[in-house]
């Protein structure tokens, strides 16, 4: 892919690239890279990141969330925008962290203001870079689930779909109950296991029943929950990140043995 | 009646083993979604209509008093006599009154949550006063002795096949065959004498018009109506939030309930109650009684005001996946699905309930189609920090989360444990996945885990450089 990043007028671009990205899929941070170095952003990857904090917070712990936060913002805050592969982890900062500081002034004006200039990967491609993938080639075809923090907090529906529509050969085939909660609920899925696995069998079996050969969407955690339940299942159904088809990085589906962040294990 | 008992998982756990269950939700919520969707197309103000009926609502809540007063002079004008409950026992201690006050054996009622809510069922039973359901689905549910486990449709827990068999089981004319037509049929005829028979009926109401002093139930089947023209005597229970300032604003709320309840553009019955029997009136009972209700409720107003806008459609119930899987007896209380994990705390206490308002994605579906635009996933996280500032949540929990935030506001010694993490983690797997993990198996009872890389994306970064 054509690198136009470093010209003069780049915007600068600190990717958050989410606690599961870093340590479960890799991958996808390339990806995420990747594609907004082909979009014309000069992409900066801090190292002092870590997580949104939305385990905390939506266990209610607000005053154990707080540092997180107020991490995140010093860190991304001299960025022109920040970009996450994850509408849950965007809507966390650009939703929730004013919500967090509804009483500190000062903090909540600095949560505002990171707040307006954070994104969701996809939709930062389209609809502030209005990038489409140029040469992207996927025979397969795919269906994809429309992960619900993305959709409802950002309005992330139509941008995936237009991204995926220029990726030659990919066929998208249409999920019913692609607007329907997978069940992932981050600590929910673990706190009530067997409610969480009750509405991922469903997901699972609608996702089967597309017979696509690949399921997509933006959110790791959903990404995870569902791939694991099929995989349990004995589906052949593979899951990736939208990001990585885009990018031409969807070499290893999640759950197979993958290239690891250096290559180790790529036969 | 028997109310659910045992702890939540208890009950969840009950409910993941009725394969029927699953079942008999997906037939009824199913319908509800797609009737709803296609009449939420076919109002291309609907956006509009929505934010109106907030608008009304917010404005009634904001002026609750003033609405109340005045709701309470025009009706006390009609001739009804209006009653105030600070709380459910005040609510049935007045109830059974009137009905001792007027010797009543029967009282006939038609569904309304509200009495679910403040006990009613129960308080008439200690009175030895008999009871008659007279909703079709109410009617289910006291032939089978449960409670309802949704706020539309109390028996959505049971499917038709299920409904046939206690039907067989109870009725005095059996139904002559297992289809809707005959069992309806074998319905009716079983509650026809006790519609003519009863002392007094009880009903809920959907709206307090203030501005006329009358009240508004909208139904499908016409008991409402059966229940509350023939007795001597009619009893309204109604919570204060179902004021309304005017007959207009309960009729355009009226559009938006019965769309996101049902799909249709109307109930087949629309009634406004207005005091009793006039001279000359045909029919009308003798004594109008309306028993508004608190329980909670003003405190709702400083605490929780946009909850008090809500309708009752059962919307957000349908389109929970929670609520869809486990059904409204696991949620344990009067009301289930989102809107009942916001009120139930309020009613029975956060220490007892906790669990409703944790058990939830925050997906935001049900805010999505609620028709009055409530916050739900906002003020279920709301109780989250209620109960973790209470201590209610459990210390396992609490260690947990304190633990990983410590960490997480750390960069440095979380990326030095992550380094020790991942690669132990990898020790679990088999082939590209993990299918048991120790400290994991709320994930891994349900799914496999993918297995992590060696290194983690900010390692790498790290080791090469930035890109």
């Amino acid at each position: 892919m054509p690198e136009r990043g470093n010209a003069p007028n780049s915007p600068r671009v600190g990717l958050f690239v989410t606690c599961l990205v870093d340590s479960m899929r890799p991958n996808v941070g390339f990806a995420a890279v990747a594609l907004l170095k082909s979009a014309g952003c000069k992409v900066e990857i801090p190292l002092a990141q870590t997580c949104c904090g939305q385990p905390a917070f939506n266990s209610g712990a607000d005053e154990a969330t707080k540092p997180i936060a107020r991490q995140v913002i010093e860190t991304f805050e001299p960025f022109d925008y920040l970009v996450a592969p994850s509408g849950s982890c965007a809507g966390m900062i650009k939703a929730h962290y004013p919500e967090l500081f509804a009483d500190d002034p000062i903090w909540l004006d600095r949560a505002k203001r990171l707040a307006a200039k954070t994104h969701e990967l996809l939709s930062f491609l389209v609809d502030v870079r209005g990038f489409r993938p140029q040469n992207v080639a996927c025979k397969a075809s795919a269906t994809y689930h429309d992960s619900c923090s993305g959709l409802r907090e950002l309005g992330v529906k139509a941008q995936p779909r237009a991204l995926l529509s220029s990726v030659k050969g990919l066929e998208l085939r249409p999920l019913e109950g692609d607007e329907t909660c997978c069940g992932f609920g981050g600590t929910f899925c673990v706190k009530y296991s067997d409610i969480s696995n009750a509405i991922v069998g469903e997901k699972a079996q609608n996702v089967v029943a597309t017979g696509a050969d690949l399921l997509l969407g933006g959110d790791l955690g959903c990404l995870m929950n569902m791939a694991g339940k099929l995989s349990r299942e004995g589906a052949k159904t593979r899951v990736f990140h939208t990001a990585e088809i885009l990018a031409g990085m969807s070499a290893y589906a999640i759950g197979e043995e993958s290239t690891g962040a250096a290559g180790k294990e790529a036969k | 009646m028997s109310a659910p008992s045992g702890t939540f998982q208890e009950r969840v756990d009950k409910a993941l083993g009725n394969a029927q269950l699953k079942v008999a939700l997906e037939r009824t919520t199913g319908n509800a979604r797609r009737k709803r969707a296609a009449a939420v197309e076919a109002w291309p103000d609907f956006v509009a209509a929505r934010a109106a009926a907030a608008a009304i609502k917010d404005h009634s809540i904001a002026h609750m008093a003033y609405y109340l007063e005045m709701f309470e002079r025009n009706a006390l004008a009609s001739g009804a006599q209006v009653h105030w409950a600070r709380d459910p026992d005040e609510a049935c201690k007045i109830v059974v009154d009137i009905c001792k006050a007027a010797n009543a054996r029967t009282v006939t009622r038609s569904k309304s949550m509200l009495g679910e809510e403040i006990g009613l069922p129960h308080a008439l039973a200690g009175a030895g006063i008999r009871r008659v359901e007279t909703d079709l689905a109410e009617h289910i549910i006291q032939l089978a002795g449960e409670t309802p486990s949704h706020i539309i449709w109390p028996a959505a827990h049971r499917t038709r096949e299920d409904v046939a068999k206690l039907f067989d089981e109870h009725h005095r004319e059996k139904p002559t065959a297992h289809d809707v037509v005959s069992m309806v049929g074998s319905a009716r005829k079983e509650l026809r004498e006790d519609f003519f028979a009863a002392d007094v009926g009880i009903s809920g109401a959907n709206f307090l018009c203030a501005d006329t002093g009358a009240i508004c139930t909208i139904t499908n089947e016409g008991n409402a109506e059966l229940t509350t023209t023939p007795p001597r005597v009619h009893i309204v229970t109604a919570g204060i939030e179902k004021i309304v300032a005017s007959t207009e604003h309960a009729l355009q709320l009226t559009r938006l309930l019965v769309r996101s309840a049902t799909g249709a553009d109307l109930t087949q019955y629309t009634t406004f109650h207005c005091g009793p029997k006039r001279p000359g009136d045909l029919d009308g009972p003798d004594q109008f009684h309306i028993v508004l209700v608190d329980h909670g409720r003003t405190e709702m107003l400083t605490e929780m005001p946009e909850m008090l806008r809500c309708l009752r459609c059962g919307a957000c119930l349908n389109h929970c996946v929670v609520y869809r899987a486990i059904g409204g007896h696991a949620y344990g209380g009067a009301y289930p699905g989102p809107m009942g994990s916001v009120l139930t705390p309020v009613f029975d206490g956060l220490e007892q309930t906790r669990d409703l308002p944790n058990a939830c994605t925050l997906n935001g579906q049900c805010r999505q189609v609620c028709p009055v635009d409530i916050p739900l996933p906002t003020m279920l996280r709301h109780w989250r920090e209620q109960s973790w500032r209470a201590g209610y949540e459990p210390k396992t929990l609490r260690a947990a989360i304190r633990l990983w935030a410590f960490f997480a506001a750390r960069p440095r010694l979380y990326q030095l444990a992550q380094a020790v993490a991942l690669p132990a983690m990898r020790l679990f797997a088999k082939g590209g996945w993990i299918s048991s993990l120790p400290l994991a198996s709320g994930w891994t009872a349900a799914r496999d885990l993918p297995k992590p890389p060696g290194e983690s994306f900010l390692t790498s970064i790290r080791k090469g450089g930035t890109p």
